[in-house]
């Protein structure tokens, strides 16, 4: 029932989890102030996919978070736009007009969001309807009941199938670390999804806690670092879920600047999954110009 | 054999006793063995963001719940009898002076704490109106309130500005006395045993020359309610963003006054009004 892979290919290195940790805990004390955190902070945004998956989202709603994504606070021309937005399928259209020309690109979660659990057929259906719709970018989310009973074949061959029906779109793979347990189980899914064709391996859907923790990133970093070393082939990484503050978003910088280097330091290779830490970013940043510490209600909540 | 512990004075921000962020510690002057911790700038926004949560908890309980509160911080100041006034002492009260502080500090709480849930009857009001309507004016909180403390009475001080803002359901983020933080501090393990929610009531200690202009300044600190002659510069640094900001420059005799500190004049400055119009029923 796998694919065309051997499950030897499913195999990885062992984890270190205290060494991982340590390091990661060590990796959080690096201290960036001034001009080297404004930087960072514009950084973030560029980095950043504003998103909002809720049952309750209006088209409205999905406007008003473009035209944040767009102009993340009006009265600073000078800061970049975000990444992306990530909506919903049935959302895409709207967002597509929306953000139509700025540079924003328009992400859409696929293949049954958040659990995976449908039929195949219907995941694919789903990806070429979002695509249809304007989605430059599929956001997928493995079968991890097919991983945790150690079927890895079936995510791999279905990680594939979903890269065949993106077409031009990037691929990012959500791997929801927080259902996997292991830090091992991070790593084999990084790998399978990385040798199915992801563009980009994303740490979770949000609707799962924990959701984006450091010491995942990290590893997931590693992965990537690891087939980077191996084949020339630069994939990305998300990190989506939990990721609230400012000083939080810088911490994964340091990360990804130690793990990958500069060369993934870009919108490209990088990508903050997020709605409340845009907030966070705009205030501190505001904090740096003005010198006064913000307050929450004088900036646009979505 | 008995061990002597010293005691590092240690801030109160929200229901926990950190010490500063920044590490540092000062002696206040008379006391160079006794360490307090040395609130920063960070260490002011840490406890804006306790106070904002603080914020929700306290104004959304009933106005009977704060009353036992308050009620209960008065019972819990008088059975640490012995405590404070060893902390005044300390902070270079005479056994008379402190004994005297500690009453004036009990009566005022007390007082307060009664006035919990009959505040809205006193500032609130129903309006006659022109029409068939029920016209209704009410109070609510400001919001965070940042509080100077005067250096002495150290402990009166700091109860008869936090207090009122309380009452009036406000969150407090209060700098002691620099002079004496000492039963300041210890005011902080009296509210814990209070079930004063976590951060309606904040506690910092250090410089005031070093905090005083970050309250001003900080953007989320609703009001400013200082002990001392007015002072433009925080005027000024206030106006920047719309913080209501009151000065009260009492002499020694009357901070010395239960009566000159209790009185509703002392809610209504943190406090808005709300008028509701509703119509009558024909």
């Amino acid at each position: 029932m796998s694919g065309s892979l051997s499950p030897t290919e499913f195999r990885v290195p062992p984890v270190d989890a205290v060494a991982l940790e340590t390091r990661c805990a060590d990796l959080a004390t690096r201290s960036i102030k001034k001009a080297a955190k404004v930087q960072g902070l514009k950084l973030a945004i560029a980095m950043m996919d504003l998103t909002t998956l809720e049952g309750m989202d209006s088209p409205g709603k999905v406007r008003q978070l473009c035209q944040k994504a767009m102009r993340p606070l009006p009265s600073r021309p000078d800061l970049p736009s975000c990444a992306a937005v990530c909506v919903y399928p049935d959302l895409v259209k709207i967002a597509a007009n929306a953000v139509a020309g700025s540079g924003v690109q328009v992400a859409s979660v696929a293949t049954g969001f958040p659990a995976g659990r449908t039929d195949r057929r219907t995941k694919l259906r789903e990806v070429e309807l979002a695509v249809k719709a304007g989605a430059s970018e599929i956001d997928m989310v493995i079968d991890r009941g097919a991983f945790l009973s150690g079927r890895y074949g079936v995510v791999y061959d279905e990680v594939c199938a979903v890269k065949e029906a993106c077409g031009e779109a990037h691929l990012k793979v959500i791997l929801e670390t927080g259902e996997l347990k292991t830090y091992d189980n991070v790593r084999r899914a990084s790998r399978i999804a990385i040798l199915g064709g992801a563009d980009f391996i994303k740490t979770s859907t949000g609707k799962v806690s924990p959701a984006s923790t450091r010491p995942v990133v990290l590893l997931m970093l590693e992965a990537v670092r690891d087939h980077y070393l191996e084949t020339g082939k630069m994939v990305g990484v998300k990190a989506a879920g939990g990721i609230r503050s400012a000083k939080d978003a810088l911490r994964y910088l340091v990360l990804v600047a130690e793990t990958c280097g500069d060369a993934w330091l870009t919108p490209e290779w990088f990508r903050f999954g997020a709605s409340s830490l845009l907030n966070d970013v705009l205030m501190q940043l505001e904090k740096q110009r003005t010198g006064s510490y913000q307050r929450s209600t004088d900036f646009s909540t979505d | 054999m008995s061990v002597p512990v010293r005691k590092t004075y240690k801030l109160y921000v929200g229901g926990k006793f950190p010490r500063s962020e920044s590490g540092r510690v000062f002696q206040p002057a008379g006391n160079d063995a006794v360490n307090v911790a040395r609130g920063s700038r960070k260490d002011l926004r840490d406890a804006i963001v306790a106070a904002r949560k603080g914020l929700a908890t306290w104004s959304g309980s009933a106005a009977y719940l704060r009353g036992q509160i308050l009620y209960r911080l008065a019972e819990m100041l008088e059975s640490r009898r012995d405590a404070m006034v060893t902390e005044l002492r300390l902070g270079g009260a005479t056994p008379a002076a402190a004994k005297k502080e500690l009453d004036n500090a009990i009566a005022l709480t007390i007082w307060y704490a009664g006035l919990c849930d009959k505040v809205q009857s006193l500032l609130g009001s129903q309006n006659a109106v022109q029409g068939p309507f029920f016209n209704f004016s009410t109070i609510e909180p400001t919001g965070v309130i940042g509080v100077i403390a005067p250096d002495a009475p150290a402990l009166v001080g700091t109860l008869a500005l936090a207090l009122p803002l309380l009452v009036g359901g406000n969150s407090v983020v209060a700098l002691v006395s620099e002079r004496a933080p000492f039963v300041g501090m210890a005011l902080g393990e009296v509210a814990a045993a209070s079930d004063v929610p976590a951060g309606a009531l904040n506690l910092l200690s250090g410089h005031r020359d070093e905090l005083a202009g970050e309250f001003a300044k900080h953007r989320n600190i609703d009001g400013l309610l200082v002990a001392g002659a007015p002072d433009a510069e925080l005027t000024q640094a206030a106006a920047d963003n719309v913080k209501r900001v009151r000065f009260c420059d009492l002499s020694k005799a009357s901070w010395n006054n239960v009566e000159k500190l209790r009185a509703l004049s002392w809610v209504e400055p943190f406090v808005e009004t709300k008028t509701l119009w509703h119509p009558v029923a024909p």
